[in-house]
């Protein structure tokens, strides 16, 4: 408690972002639940909400998986639509819980969800073992390039506890992992019903000699999840305050997408190519020696150059590639289809352009990582390689370098919507 | 960990990042100022993020007309200080001139008059971006929210329509007429909020600290006597040392029994409390989905 009550402790807190995948009706629901349950993160008037709720569908017992339902819909239907964000926190870490329904039809949820977490958790229900899901879940967790990877088999207690099906379960999913790009995978087994594994040990599998899951989410090791190498600095805004006290400041702000800059630093802006010194590194808190991920800063510059936004601010032997033609692999999110030779508007860091798909290289079968040459067909929740030119050059790097600049999302000009993510192929 | 910033840090540089993404992506943006403290936070977080500028944006907020006095002072003394505009939208104008038709009966409230009138007052200004102070902890529908939240012409919510969000990507492109509304602080919670607030020494209005207030209780909820609420027979008005939780209309806005005198205290009572703060909203307990009925129509 003191750690929540005490503004010193409070500020040694971290904050862990992950995103919760499995298929329909394997727990994921339960497992959340559960977790904010035993966290005593739930109130009491939530508690009385959902315990009124179980009582009248004539449930045995307090369904926490409603503690998770949010919409209308949703509630009716007893799945989940959209991805809804939950809350936690333990006194050593603070969690943002991407929680993104396991439905076929929304694959894109989880891509979203996954594109700003530290970590996946992906379910197995210990019945049923590793389904088409799993695999497409494994496949997206290791294309968005989330750093840790944990594995809940859960319902243990529907298949008695047996270690067999545990390790049966964990030798066929590492098997398949083996062709993906994942380094950290843990795996735990519980049972999110029951609550063994999730925030206490339980008492049921002595041969588990891991920790409960609560335990790995809150000790994992995020602190090298940012690059802290190649220094980029997106310029968002440029800040002119127009008063006599600060007459000729030009400040440049933005968000820190890597490396760690140092006032005095000799800087590159692109696509100017225009270099220049560090003069300050300004906060509304006072100057700061040093920026780096995932900071909110303003710098000012040694020299009178022009800077604007969508430009950005980068070390002079370390600039990232000045592209108009890039590799892509894109997921699809609309209901139209991805036009081949198709234009569409283009979002990267703080750039605003335009692009051409100019070839659809393969799609990718995610359940058996097949790479189909033939299908150029590219619909709504389909993976693909593309080749992309822009009508103006992009400061890029591979996604798997830096997610923050290897990222881009496609939108439709005639729609503004959002329909595709793309990761930049290095 | 010498690179490493804490997770209050982390969410003070998101929000700030937003909050900027509004600048350059919008038009005419404004903040909807309720004089609540998340509405004080992400002020103060968007002082921050334009330091030494001024707050490019005027102050937007929808006067019911039955507002606590103490939070209309505050709003009128931090408007002077920043140097912004404050444009005001009135419930009352709106039932004057045929807009809104008020309710009437003993759970009569303004507030759903809200939405009407702040449609209003963002299409006579042409606001295209509306920030507002909501936290996706808050509520089951605000759960699902966007940071950039897309709204149609008619300020309409379409939760099983909105476009996904990735990385920090903000998608704020739309067409004539259509609108966002904006949330930087959605990563928030209650007691993030409250620590933050400590931390920075954010003043507050007085109605957050415990005091002496004449009150009554309706269907469990705390409520201040005023010249707004019409009085069942059965109820009594009593003096109470409360507090507030969150500041909504005077007439529905549920207080608590509270000692809590400083933030500090604050903290301790919210660290060990029992009830979500929006548990004493009586607005949230027509219905079990009464935030997702009230966004769909283009409440905030």
């Amino acid at each position: 408690m003191e750690s929540f009550t005490s503004l010193e402790e409070y500020q040694k807190m971290s904050l862990l972002r992950f995103t919760t995948a499995g298929s329909v009706d394997d727990g994921k629901s339960t497992l959340i639940g559960r977790m904010l349950y035993d966290t005593k993160s739930v109130f009491q008037d939530q508690y009385d909400a959902i315990k009124e709720t179980s009582e009248r569908r004539g449930e045995e017992g307090v369904n926490l998986a409603l503690l998770t339902d949010g919409l209308r819909a949703e509630r009716e239907q007893g799945i989940t639509i959209d991805v809804a964000y939950r809350y936690f926190a333990t006194p050593k870490r603070k969690f943002i819980i991407a929680d993104t329904p396991g439905h076929i039809q929304y694959t894109r949820n989880m891509v979203t969800g996954a594109s700003t977490a530290n970590l996946a958790l992906i379910l197995i229900d210990a019945r049923n073992g590793i389904v088409e899901q799993t695999r497409r879940h494994a496949f997206i967790a290791s294309l968005l390039q989330i750093p840790h990877l944990v594995i809940c088999i859960n319902k243990m207690d529907l298949v008695d506890y047996s270690e067999e099906a545990y390790e049966k379960i964990k030798s066929e999913f590492r098997g398949f992992a083996a062709k993906l790009d994942v380094n950290d995978v843990e795996f735990i087994p519980v049972s999110a019903l029951v609550g063994d594994n999730i925030v206490n040990e339980s008492e049921n599998m002595p041969w588990y000699k891991g920790t409960t899951l609560l335990y790995h989410l809150e000790n994992v090791h995020i602190g090298s999840d940012h690059n802290f190498i190649d220094c980029r600095l997106p310029v968002q805004h440029v800040i002119r305050p127009y008063s006599d006290e600060y007459h000729d400041y030009r400040g440049y702000a933005g968000r820190v997408a890597g490396g760690i800059f140092k006032k005095g630093d000799k800087v590159m802006v692109l696509p100017s190519g225009f270099t220049s010194k560090i003069k300050k590194i300004d906060t509304y808190d006072g100057e700061i020696a040093e920026a780096f991920p995932p900071m909110s800063v303003t710098m000012l510059l040694e020299d009178d150059i022009d800077v604007s936004r969508g430009d950005m601010i980068v070390r002079e032997n370390n600039v990232p590639d000045v592209e108009q033609d890039l590799e892509v692999m894109v997921c699809w999110f609309n209901d139209r289809p991805l036009q081949p030779r198709g234009k569409y508007a283009l979002l990267h860091t703080t750039q605003d352009v335009r692009c051409i798909i100019k070839d659809i290289r393969y799609k990718v079968n995610i359940n058996t990582l097949h790479r189909d040459e033939d299908d150029k067909f590219i619909k709504m929740n389909d993976i693909a390689r593309i080749v992309i030119r822009t009508t103006k050059p992009l400061f890029v790097d591979s996604y798997r370098k830096n997610r923050n600049t290897g990222s881009i999302i496609f939108v439709d000009e005639a729609t503004n919507e959002t329909v595709g993510a793309g990761m930049i192929i290095g | 960990m010498k690179y490493h910033i804490n997770h209050l840090r982390e969410l003070e540089a998101e929000s700030i990042f937003v909050l900027r993404e509004v600048a350059a992506q919008f038009q005419k943006p404004v903040i909807m100022f309720s004089g609540g403290k998340d509405s004080i936070v992400m002020t103060h977080l968007a002082r921050k993020a334009f330091f030494p500028a001024k707050i490019p944006f005027p102050l937007l907020h929808v006067d019911t007309g039955h507002n606590f006095p103490e939070a209309l002072e505050y709003r009128d003394n931090l408007v002077k200080e920043l140097g912004v505009k404050l444009i005001v939208g009135s419930v009352q104008e709106g039932i004057d001139t045929g807009l809104v038709v008020e309710e009437t009966g003993y759970n009569a409230s303004r507030n759903s008059l809200q939405t009407a009138v702040l449609l209003d007052t963002l299409e006579k200004h042409k606001f295209d971006a509306a920030m507002g102070g909501a936290r996706r902890d808050e509520e089951k529908a605000r759960a699902k929210e966007r940071f950039f939240s897309h709204r149609d012409e008619f300020g309409q919510w379409d939760p099983k329509n909105q476009r996904p969000e990735l990385w920090n990507l903000f998608n704020g492109k739309k067409r004539m007429g259509e609108h966002f509304r904006v949330f930087p602080i959605s990563n928030w919670t209650e007691l993030d909020i409250w620590q933050y607030i400590a931390l920075e020494e954010i003043p507050l209005p007085s109605l957050y600290l415990s005091h002496k207030r004449k009150c009554f209780i309706r269907d469990g909820v705390i409520l201040a006597d005023s010249e707004y609420v019409n009085l069942k027979p059965d109820e009594k008005i009593e003096e109470m040392t409360v507090r507030y939780r969150t500041l909504g209309d005077m007439p529905i806005t549920g207080a608590v029994l509270s000692d809590a005198a400083t933030v500090q205290d604050i903290i301790m009572e919210v660290a060990t409390t029992r009830i979500t703060e929006r548990g004493g909203r009586a607005d949230d307990k027509r219905s079990e989905t009464a935030m997702e009925d009230r966004k769909k129509a283009g409440y905030f």
